[in-house]
């Protein structure tokens, strides 16, 4: 009787310890409705998310990143620059071409010599295939023609090349997520790796996986880059931020998405 | 057994972190402005719960500190306060009174979250949490 009492006090010591990581909000590891977002032991942002922030990205209809997606379907079609042609003029139907650049992105770029994420990518066509002027980084059609692409893969698996000329941007990116930083001395490392499942305050922190960007955050009442996210971590913890678009974040960009391998593309997400 | 250069080196640390420590325990801190500073300034809740029920939301990264003023005394929470990296060289916690860190946005640099005031009073305050 003792001894089940103090094993039964154990055990509830150790629930009480671990429970963060399960605990909130409802997520079920066996719940079926789940197993899209998981991958082993990765886990989407969206199993670490509030079930009315799931709905919202759930429906179609409700999800308000489609509002962008409607305006990157529309410039997909539009013709602009110097050689009279939109993206459809050498791409076609976006549902039959471009089912998987949203899985393998960012990706090395031959012609360019570096490795380049879909924004860029977007941009390179505009500027050598349109003779259109680049769209700013984070600008409303540039987050809209990205997260139209890449909403074509989505239910597609994460997967990049990371050796051959990938590879000095893969090595950068990871040392990056290492790499302390801020008058907070942390890196991502400490925050994704080391306590997802816990609390800083309020705020669950997850795995902090990319297959859903770009994303909806409500915090911003906006559609947002990973860049932008990327940047907005950096400003939490008294870092001095990169540039969006810039080598540093390109590279974090592969390496985060070499970690999110095997999860399926989400895009578009809503997270808070 | 000739001590390696590894070892010396940890030993020289340790007393360099066991006499900083020790002069930061004998300052005299003040045990209501270091609960302020543990709400706000050092902002402690985000990762530790702390007997301030006002205030909501206390984080669950790190060890509950409700009572570890029973476990620990001042030298060693002034030396977790001031580099906690120096203890647990993996840890998430910030060090709350260095400077020479890597990165650090433009408006922060050269400065410390804590000031040494800050760092005596918290020990002041953790010391009364029993
Ligand atoms: C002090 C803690 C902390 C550090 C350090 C940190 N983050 Fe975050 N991160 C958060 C919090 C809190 C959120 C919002 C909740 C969540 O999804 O984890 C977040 C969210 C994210 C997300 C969004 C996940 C999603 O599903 O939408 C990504 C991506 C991310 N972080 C990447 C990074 C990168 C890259 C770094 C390093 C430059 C970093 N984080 C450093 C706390 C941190
Ligand atoms: C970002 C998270 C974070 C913040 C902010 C933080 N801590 Fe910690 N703290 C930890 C973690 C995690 C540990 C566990 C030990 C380790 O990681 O080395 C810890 C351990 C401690 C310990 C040792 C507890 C024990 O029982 O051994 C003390 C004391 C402490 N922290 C005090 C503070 C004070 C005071 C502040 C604010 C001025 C603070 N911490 C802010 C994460 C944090």
């Amino acid at each position: 009787m003792r001894a089940a009492r103090t094993i039964l006090a154990v055990l509830a010591l150790v629930l009480a310890v671990r429970s963060p990581a399960w605990a909130d909000p409802p997520f079920d590891p066996k719940d079926p409705a789940m197993a899209k977002y998981i991958s082993g032991d990765k886990r989407s942002g969206y199993t670490f998310a509030e079930p009315e922030t799931r709905a919202m990205q759930d429906d179609d209809f409700m999800n308000p990143a489609m509002l962008w997606v409607g305006k990157g379907e529309t410039l997909w079609s539009t013709v602009e620059g110097s050689a009279g042609k939109s993206c459809a003029s050498c791409h076609g139907k976006a549902e039959e071409t471009m089912t998987t650049a949203g899985a393998h992105y960012p990706k090395y770029d031959a012609g360019e010599r570096k490795v380049v994420n879909l924004e860029q990518r977007i941009n390179l066509c505009r500027s050598q295939a349109m003779g259109a002027a680049e769209w700013k980084y984070e600008s409303e059609p540039l987050l809209a023609m990205t997260t139209y692409v890449k909403m074509q893969s989505r239910g597609v698996p994460v997967s990049v090349v990371v050796d051959g000329p990938a590879a000095p941007w893969f090595d950068a990116g990871r040392r990056f997520y290492y790499e302390r930083r801020g008058l907070n001395d942390v890196a991502c490392a400490h925050c994704h790796v080391d306590h997802w499942g816990q609390h800083i305050r309020t705020e669950l922190l997850s795995q902090g996986m990319t297959n859903g960007f770009p994303t909806y955050r409500l915090k911003w009442q906006k559609l947002g880059s990973l860049h932008r996210r990327m940047a907005g971590c950096n400003e939490e913890i008294r870092a001095e931020p990169y540039p969006l678009g810039s080598f540093e974040y390109v590279a974090l960009e592969l390496y985060l998405a070499w970690r999110a391998q095997g999860l399926l593309v989400e895009t578009p997400s809503v997270r808070k | 057994m000739p001590a390696t250069p590894w070892m010396r080196h940890a030993m020289a640390c340790a007393m360099l972190v066991a006499w900083t420590a020790a002069a930061w325990a004998e300052m005299p801190g003040d045990a209501g402005r270091g609960r302020v500073a543990v709400i706000g300034k050092g902002n402690c809740l985000a990762c530790h719960h702390l007997p301030i029920p006002e205030e909501p939301d206390h984080g669950d990264i790190g060890p509950d500190l409700s009572t570890v003023g029973s476990r620990l005394g001042a030298t060693e929470l002034a030396a977790r306060i001031v580099d906690p990296k120096t203890i647990n060289p993996d840890t998430i916690m910030p060090s709350f009174f260095k400077t020479d860190l890597h990165r650090v946005a433009k408006d922060w640099q050269g400065q410390t979250i804590l000031t040494r005031q800050d760092v005596a009073d918290v020990v002041a305050y953790l010391l009364t949490l029993k």
